[in-house]
């Protein structure tokens, strides 16, 4: 029997040819890079033969461990702050009804978003210079607030959605119910909101783990992150452990990202 | 009625709503006692203040002025997490992430209540909705009738001086509504707890509650047992508002009230001042249908409606004002067809605008 089919893009003339070359433009680079990181010879561009030895030699290279250490613990420490802060405003934003200004403050806690990123790393060196100058501190704290600073929106966006997909009668049954504010947030608000604030913590900490443009402005000589000193590397003559490295931070990245959207799927 | 029998005093409660437009008065001087061991119904339209005033009972809001008393202690000042009164939620906001069981642990656990308490109290409500078997579900495994017995189960366990339903039927089918209704009944029955139950469903009312307090604007119109509301309604929203009802307005004239149709009726509760407007009011069911010319009132059929177990006939009086009686059996007139209109006396009242 014949029928009316529904409209469907999938029918368009040269759909299939348009989908195929949007995915071979996004993936053929990241796949030479990963079937690169497997060459034999010192080339990035001259495939010689198959070998694990640029994995070897970025796991001994005394730099790429120090510079590996030094970007998992700015990861750890800005998304840890990022996420504690972008919790209390999320709960501060969404627990309670529509008040004037919502949408000045959503903009506001987003504007890492909206502000080029060279704008912020820009003011953030000078900012900082001034502090280093007045203090003498030069280590890592910088690093980890500046981190911290452009990570609070993206750990705040699935924190927020969660909430927003709360009920508020939630936390008011709960005071119906004896439960003191505290004892309403610990045992209804938070173990709801968990799923939420790890899904923030995992992007946060992914975001701040593939930095480069602030991390190249703020750091202090010696403060090389695993990007900043890729960045270095290919500045210099790059070899397949740059490939190397990317691999394994691509492996890493994509690992926590599905388990975000793991996480965010699983609704409460 | 004495002190000791107040379960809920609210004296001359004021709340207002900041707005667009302009502040907007929920509760406009309300002054109310509900008695210990009640089903008390709070009836009205959407915005009329039912729901302020069981928020403001159960701590949720605080009045712009007045004072609530529960069991003669002021309360007005004291959290929802202080007040022995538990509520029950329109969208019953059952906890996702805990089980049946620790749903209905909360209030006590909260209370700091022993574990062993807590859990036979648990086992004990459970009997009493008839949920033993769901002990161990969580709330999305539940249809919409079992998730409001564990609203239901979890609001009592605590045993409140004074439960709170704010609309809890309304997300229910009717033929569950119906069921629920008469569970409420008789666990109110069964536990002896004062009950404040609010609703906009007039016949949910009529069939559930000691008494009715019905609100409009704001403001209570009258507070009374069922029968008596319906039967002696103060005004003219009430005796709307509550059932059907036809009105008449006429003007006073020697003693009688003079309608446009032509015809005079005796007024109701004395002689009212000579050409005051009067509005009379009879219910459907106390219209009698007769020949042409026998009757107080003579009538066209414009329409017979059936539903069931009687029907309605709407008429229309001769200066085109309409009028519905109530035919439980017989035979129906044709429409076009005069008839005359008879009822007692008695079924006749005037009222206020």
């Amino acid at each position: 029997m014949a029928r009316a089919r529904p409209f469907s893009a999938a029918r368009l003339p040269g759909f299939a040819a348009m989908a195929a070359a949007t995915f071979l433009i996004l993936y053929a680079p990241i796949a030479t890079l990963v079937i690169y990181s497997f060459n034999g010879s010192d080339s990035v561009a001259v495939w010689g033969g198959f070998s694990l030895k640029w994995y070897g030699a970025a796991w001994e290279n005394a730099q790429v461990q120090e510079a590996t250490m030094r970007s998992v613990v700015i990861a750890l420490a800005a998304s840890g702050i990022a996420t504690v802060t972008a919790t209390m405003a999320a709960l501060g934003t969404t627990r309670r009804g529509r008040f004037p200004g919502q949408t000045l403050i959503y903009a506001i806690i987003n504007q890492p978003l909206m502000a080029p990123e060279i704008v912020t790393a820009v003011a953030l060196l000078i900012f900082f210079s001034s502090i280093k100058v007045a203090t003498g501190y030069t280590g890592l704290g910088y690093l980890i607030l500046a981190h911290a600073a452009f990570c609070v929106p993206f750990a705040y966006l699935p924190i927020r959605a969660r909430l927003e997909s709360m009920d508020l009668t939630l936390e008011t049954a709960a005071a119906d119910l004896y439960a003191t504010p505290w004892l309403a947030f610990r045992r209804v608000t938070l173990p709801l909101l968990a799923p939420g604030i790890a899904a923030g913590a995992m992007l946060a900490f992914v975001i701040s783990l593939d930095d480069v443009i602030i991390t190249e402005f703020v750091k202090s000589a010696g403060q090389d992150t695993l990007p900043t000193y890729m960045l270095g590397q290919i500045r210099r003559a790059a070899t397949p452990e740059v490939n190397a490295i990317s691999t394994v931070l691509l492996a890493v990245t994509v690992a926590l990202l599905s388990l975000f959207f793991a996480v965010t799927r699983k609704r409460a | 009625m004495t002190e000791d029998d107040a379960a809920v005093e609210i004296r001359s409660a004021r709340k207002e709503y900041p707005s667009a437009a302009g502040p907007v008065r929920a509760l406009d001087d309300v002054s109310l006692t509900i008695r210990k061991g009640e089903f008390f119904t709070l009836l009205g339209p959407s915005g009329c203040g039912k729901t302020t005033l069981l928020r403001l009972i159960a701590g949720f809001e605080t009045p712009d002025a007045g004072r609530i008393l529960l069991e003669g202690r002021d309360i007005t000042d004291d959290p929802p997490n202080r007040r022995p009164v538990n509520t029950v939620f329109q969208s019953y906001a059952l906890f996702p992430h805990l089980s049946v069981a620790r749903n209905i642990a909360f209030g006590l656990e909260m209370l700091g209540r022993p574990a062993a308490e807590t859990r036979a109290r648990v086992a004990q409500i459970l009997r009493l909705v008839r949920m033993e078997e769901m002990a161990d579900r969580r709330p999305d495994q539940l249809s919409g009738g079992q998730q409001q017995r564990v609203a239901l189960a979890r609001a009592l366990a605590p045993a409140p001086r004074v439960l709170l339903l704010d609309e809890p039927l309304s997300a229910l089918d009717l033929k569950l509504r119906k069921e629920m209704q008469r569970e409420l009944k008789r666990l109110q029955h069964e536990t002896g707890i004062t009950f404040v139950f609010v609703t906009h469903d007039q016949e949910e009312a009529l069939t559930m509650s000691d008494r009715v307090g019905v609100m409009r604007g704001g403001r209570l119109q009258q507070v009374g047992p069922p029968r008596e509301i319906y039967a002696r309604p103060v005004n003219r929203f009430v005796a709307d508002f509550i059932g059907e009802t036809n009105f008449l307005e006429g003007v006073a004239r020697g003693g009688a009230v003079h309608l446009p149709a032509g015809a005079a009726l005796p007024a109701p509760g004395g002689a009212p001042a000579e050409g005051a407007r009067i509005t009379l009011t009879v219910r459907p069911e106390h219209l009698r249908l007769n020949a042409p010319g026998a009757g107080r009132l003579e009538a066209t059929v414009a329409e017979i409606v059936y539903f069931g177990p009687a029907a309605h006939c709407h008429m229309k009086l001769d200066d085109g004002t309409p009028i519905v009686a109530r035919l439980e059996e017989g035979r129906m007139p044709e429409p076009g067809a005069r008839v005359g209109l008879d009822f007692a006396p008695g079924a006749l009242q005037a009222l206020e605008d």
